[in-house]
């Protein structure tokens, strides 16, 4: 069981506020992604659950019991730290082993829930190497081994990816939720990623400011994001915003259209007028930056070749019912 | 990567310095072989003559060698026991978040900048004087007599003023080890269930390791040479129990004005001092590879 409840935590370094009071219901077995940018309190919040802060107000629920005064061990908890944390004398029995030893457990049962989690990620091989021998994704999932041997009812993971080379980070994003999937143990994984958020989450938390913007599953969050900033941070490219006449005839503050949902046409008449600044070509998608005049700079995404160049006058037009409006204050109106 | 002409420029450029240096050291050495092959008495002017190896032979069978030998070996061990000890400890304290933290640490490096002839003669005539000295006012207080410190346990106390002084260094190199421990790796622990003591026995300890070998290699090169402090407080007394081969050596030169014997024991220091070096960096050294 894993059931992780926050209700209205709260965390202060003196009179700076971090986490300006967070409820947040995990339920069990599902992987859950804090996102946000830098400095927003997602890693502080993740170490609050983790016990290695103490929080300023608010409770704390793992399976119902409140763990605000709870030693980080005793919340049966593990985590994998961004720069792995491994013993760097113990070779990676002795790392994987460390938790079960702590905890008093036999030296035979240690044995085999230690040669059992390596299989797991295969690391038989390297059992008796030291860390420093290791390559970085090979420290990785000794991490991951260190954190999955002792049973934990959540695993909680602190930007482990982002030490790795992108080819492997791919690999590893696989991997983990495979493992997760397998295990069916609750996970929660703090990323500033949001291309990680989306393709592993069962529900993204976005993080902004030491509050949270929006939680919900990654379409969800797509597809009706709460506010601008939500809109904004979900989504690659970003999402272009338009404001003054064309979005109060939306009777809207602001109007976004995402990058995909514009459609481009060589010399066209209707939609936004403009010229292109700029046209990325990866063979896969044409993203072109298109300079609309009044309407500000913006990004349009064609699935395929678009033989477009710097200079060339294009018209975009949005996609009526994927055009999203929002209020003075940014939040979503939703029709 | 490099080609035969900057090669040759370097070789050039390094030269004189390096040839300053062997000048340095071959003369001495050159001269005390030479000396320690004579009979050279400086109180029996013009009687040098050569003798071969008989000046060995008569440091090494002088009973006072084997005592001072003896007394080398155990002021090394103790006080690179103590400093250790205490300096551990001490590190971790002063590696923690206290007010005034910096003002400590500089109290506690201090004494390390104290000459040893200094700080011989505070704790002589200050701190361990049988009559007013503080230890024996301290032990008034209580009623006790006073300890005629350098009479009763001579060697004990040229040990505590030794340790006292490399004390600091041992707890400096150690504390700057400390603030490298990684942050995350004790979080870890802490994650594992791991108490104060386990997260000592388990992480820092083998974190420290390293400077431990550091300070135990550094500290033997300088205490295998203590003279001052021994020559300031008990002048190698009584009888032979602080005499060390560094002030055995001394006291054949300058108090028996015997230069032939003298250098003998110089080079038989030398040879010593190899031979703890050798078996040191063959017991410890290996801690330094990475």
């Amino acid at each position: 069981m894993g059931q992780i409840t926050l209700q209205g935590v709260q965390k202060s370094f003196g009179p700076v506020h971090i986490i300006k009071g967070a409820d947040l219901e995990i339920t069990d077995g599902s992987f859950v992604v804090f996102v946000g940018p830098s400095g927003c309190g997602k890693t502080t919040l993740l170490r609050l659950i983790a016990g290695l802060e103490d929080v300023t107000g608010g409770a704390i629920l793992i399976d119902g019991r409140n763990v605000v005064d709870v030693p980080p061990a005793k919340r049966g908890l593990s985590m994998v730290f961004q720069s792995y944390a491994l013993y760097p004398h113990m070779s990676v029995r002795g790392n994987i082993a460390f938790g079960l030893k702590m905890a008093g457990v036999a030296k035979d049962e240690i044995n085999r829930k230690v040669e059992a989690a390596a299989a797991t990620l295969n690391l038989t091989p390297y059992l008796e190497r030291k860390p420093r021998e290791l390559s970085g994704g090979q420290r990785q999932r000794v991490a991951i081994g260190r954190a999955i041997v002792r049973e934990p009812k959540a695993f909680l993971f602190d930007e482990p990816l982002s030490n790795l080379d992108a080819a492997l980070r791919v690999q590893m994003r696989l991997e983990v939720t495979r493992l997760q999937k397998q295990l069916g143990t609750t996970a929660i994984y703090v990323t500033h990623d949001q291309v990680e958020a989306m393709t592993m989450a069962d529900k993204i938390v976005v993080l902004n400011g030491g509050k949270i913007e929006q939680y919900g599953s990654p379409l969800e969050l797509y597809e009706k994001p709460n506010n601008l900033f939500v809109a904004g941070f979900i989504g690659s490219p970003k999402m272009n915003f338009v404001t003054g006449e064309l979005a109060r005839q939306q009777g809207a503050t602001t109007i976004g259209v995402r990058p995909e949902h514009l459609k481009v046409e060589r010399d066209g008449q209707g939609g936004w007028q403009g010229t292109v600044a700029v046209a990325e070509h990866l063979g896969s998608d044409t993203f072109l930056y298109v300079d609309a005049a009044a309407l500000g700079m913006l990004t349009a995404r064609y699935v395929g070749e678009l033989d477009l160049h710097p200079g060339d006058r294009v018209s975009l037009i949005p996609d009526p019912a994927r055009i999203h409006r929002f209020d003075d204050s940014g939040k979503s109106i939703h029709a | 990567m490099a080609t035969q002409q900057t090669q040759l420029l370097a070789r050039t450029l390094l030269t004189p310095a390096v040839a300053l240096l062997f000048i340095w050291m071959i003369v001495p050495l050159a001269l005390t072989i030479y000396f320690a092959t004579l009979h050279y008495n400086l109180l029996d002017p013009g009687s040098e003559s050569f003798v071969g190896l008989e000046n060995f032979r008569y440091f090494l069978t002088d009973p006072a060698f084997l005592a001072s030998l003896q007394n080398t070996l155990v002021l090394v061990g103790s006080v690179l026991a103590i400093t250790i000890i205490l300096g551990v400890p001490l590190a971790l304290l002063l590696d923690q978040q206290v007010v005034g933290l910096s003002i400590v640490r500089l109290m506690v490096i201090a004494p390390f900048f104290v000459m040893p002839t200094v700080s011989a003669l505070v704790w002589k005539n200050l701190l361990m004087h049988p009559v007013s000295g503080l230890f024996a006012w301290i032990a008034h207080l209580f009623g006790l007599p006073a300890i005629d410190w350098f009479n009763d346990a001579p060697l004990f106390s040229v040990i505590l003023i030794v340790s006292w002084q490399w004390l600091p260094f041992a707890t400096l190199i150690l504390l700057t080890a400390l603030q490298s421990l990684d942050e995350e790796q004790k979080e870890a622990a802490e994650m594992d269930g791991a108490s104060a003591i386990s997260t000592f026995i388990y992480i820092t300890l083998p974190h420290l390791a390293r400077p431990i070998t550091v300070v135990i290699l550094i500290e033997t090169i300088f205490l295998l040479t203590v003279f001052a402090e021994i020559f300031v407080t008990t002048g190698g007394g009584p009888g032979l129990q602080t005499t060390n081969i560094a002030f055995l050596i001394y006291s054949q030169a300058l108090i028996q004005y015997d230069v032939g014997s003298a250098s003998a024991g110089g080079l038989v220091a030398v040879v010593l001092a190899n031979i703890v070096a050798f078996f040191l960096v063959r017991i410890v050294g290996r801690n330094l590879e990475a």
